[in-house]
């Protein structure tokens, strides 16, 4: 039976939105990871949830970035193991080096807290093959800093590879200026890396998980990642 | 002991939203003639060294290791024994 982890670092806010989402909606073995632990054996699937680690202290996902447990999380993902990091999760594989890039503070500084419109842009991912008949999804986006930066070389790059999954778009996929809530770079909202089993995403897809939330476009990724590890 | 000063700055080609809404409360306050507003970051560290050579050394490593993010800031300091 195939096991998700949820990593807690002090600050962590979103843990038990994720863990009710796999536990309660899925019906699938969860379990907290302390950031303290130093193995991740018999996990499937490692999320790395969203809120404001050691208070965000010097950047975002910084101080995190060198829990005890992180080292762990490079050599499951090094092995090919399932890693997500939503909203602080992306920043703190960002600030590994898991992930390409960088984040900003918003582009009009100011603290978003709303739903968003993403274009699924490759479905050809453990998270995301799901997709291929709904190529957008409705999901909420809540951070300061979400302005995703990445160099001229870099972006053609993560182009070239297919490792942009999600664009802020409007409701029909139309990705524009109009559509980007936060200045990030072509629109970027999720990408992964490279071997494509690592994912960061700013939107929170625990919180689109039931119809009395306003959507449950997120289950769209989880059973996407269910479906996946199950072959 | 030696004392570092650390200066830590988003890089020119990254834009500061922090330093464009100071410059728009600025300009508010009456101050037309800006150009620009950027916002850094100064981090003091007190460290024991056996020389500052060593202290330069373990400053520049703190600065890569974890103070700047290479990927969207720069660094510079100045070390001198107190």
């Amino acid at each position: 039976m195939m096991r998700f982890g949820i990593v807690v670092f002090p600050g962590s806010n979103c843990d038990a939105d994720c863990f009710f989402l796999i536990k309660n909606i899925l019906s699938m073995p969860v379990e907290y990871i302390w950031h303290k632990q130093t193995d991740l054996d018999g996990f499937d699937c490692v999320i790395l949830p969203g809120g404001f680690s050691y208070g965000d202290y010097l950047r975002t996902g910084a101080i995190a970035r060198f829990s005890p447990i992180m080292p762990a999380i490079v050599e499951f993902a090094q092995r090919g193991g399932l890693v997500i990091g939503i909203c602080n999760g992306f920043q703190i594989l960002l600030e590994t080096g898991l992930l390409p890039g960088a984040m900003l503070t918003n582009a009009h500084s100011r603290f978003i807290c709303s739903e968003v419109y993403l274009k699924v842009e490759n479905t050809n991912t453990p998270f995301t093959h799901l997709c291929r008949d709904r190529s957008v999804l409705k999901i909420p986006i809540a951070h300061n800093q979400g302005n995703y930066y990445i160099d001229k070389k870099g972006l053609e790059e993560i182009n070239r590879d297919k490792q942009i999954v999600f664009r802020y778009s409007d409701k029909k996929g139309e990705v524009s200026r109009a559509s980007n809530p936060n200045g990030s770079v072509e629109n970027i909202a999720g990408i992964v890396n490279k071997q494509g089993n690592v994912l960061g995403m700013m939107p929170h897809p625990e919180r689109a998980g039931e119809r009395i939330l306003g959507s449950e476009d997120g289950l769209f990724i989880f059973d996407s990642v269910i479906k996946w590890l199950e072959k | 002991m030696f004392v570092a000063e650390i200066y830590i700055r988003l890089k020119k080609e990254v834009a500061d939203p922090q330093g464009l809404t100071v410059k728009s409360a600025l300009s508010s306050l009456g101050y037309r003639n800006l150009e620009e507003v950027r916002i850094g970051k100064i981090v003091n560290i007190k460290l024991e060294a056996g020389s500052k050579k060593e202290a330069e050394r373990e400053v520049e490593e703190m600065c890569r290791r974890l103070l700047s993010n290479p990927v969207i800031e720069e660094y510079q300091f100045k070390v001198r024994r107190e």
